[in-house]
């Protein structure tokens, strides 16, 4: 609490972080939590994105349906991101590629990157978050 | 023998060493992340595809359903709903979890 009144006094310090996600969703609970964590992280107004690499491709798939496994759907919520201001979605191709996906997989609209283009963008950050 | 598969193909090993020890004619059950072992484009598709002579290989659908994957599944993966899960088990004489 104290960490975020200094930050709003101090006249709005902004740090680029990327929220990495390598986990499938439903079968732990990775996906979920890391979502809920970049929501909250939008109050802070940071320069905030988010890459999906290995199995965290998987979290972005399209016609999920859950009622058979009584948990919640929270796919959707990916689409709020926007809202959010939360606009910059990386995809890794390599990792896209090797489940043999494509964009149109996807239940939003995502920005796909080589591996060294994400290598790039990742040493630039300030903060990176891996769940 | 029926065994039971949860993890992954592409984040874990599991997959790997069931098929490796199980024996001919036994029952693979795939659950929760396995599920992406069966379908179409994932690395796992091709291990599947060629212990199909010997194994029968299931996929539990609310999980595939679950994922979004449910059009996806390979041809020769027998979908089951909880009571086929149940049924499975009941039908073998022994269960093994590759946790």
């Amino acid at each position: 609490m104290s960490d975020e009144i200094e930050m709003e006094e101090g006249g709005g310090v902004v740090k680029k972080f990327m929220f990495l996600n390598r986990k499938a969703p439903y079968g732990t609970i990775y996906a979920l939590e890391g979502l809920e964590v970049v929501l909250i992280s939008a109050a802070f107004e940071q320069d905030v994105c988010m890459a999906f690499v290995d199995d965290g491709v998987y979290q972005l798939m399209k016609d999920v349906d859950t009622s058979g496994i009584e948990m919640k759907n929270f796919s959707k919520t990916y689409r709020a991101l926007e809202g959010y201001d939360i606009e910059k979605l990386y995809v890794e191709r390599e990792s896209m590629e090797l489940r043999g996906l494509t964009e149109d997989d996807f239940i939003v609209d995502v920005t796909v990157l080589s591996s060294a283009e994400l290598a790039a963008l990742m040493a630039e950050q300030d903060v990176v978050i891996s769940h | 023998m029926l065994h039971i598969v949860n993890k992954s193909p592409t984040e874990r090993n599991s997959l790997d060493s069931c098929l490796r020890l199980a024996t001919d004619g036994s029952a693979v059950l795939l659950i929760e992340d396995a599920v992406y072992a069966a379908t179409r484009g994932n690395p796992g598709s091709t291990k599947l595809q060629a212990a199909m002579g010997r194994l029968k290989f299931y996929a539990l659908e609310p999980d595939l359903k679950a994922r979004g994957v449910a059009a996806r599944v390979m041809d020769g993966v027998t979908l089951v709903d909880y009571g086929g899960f149940v049924d499975l088990v009941a039908e073998h004489r022994n269960c093994q979890s590759w946790l």
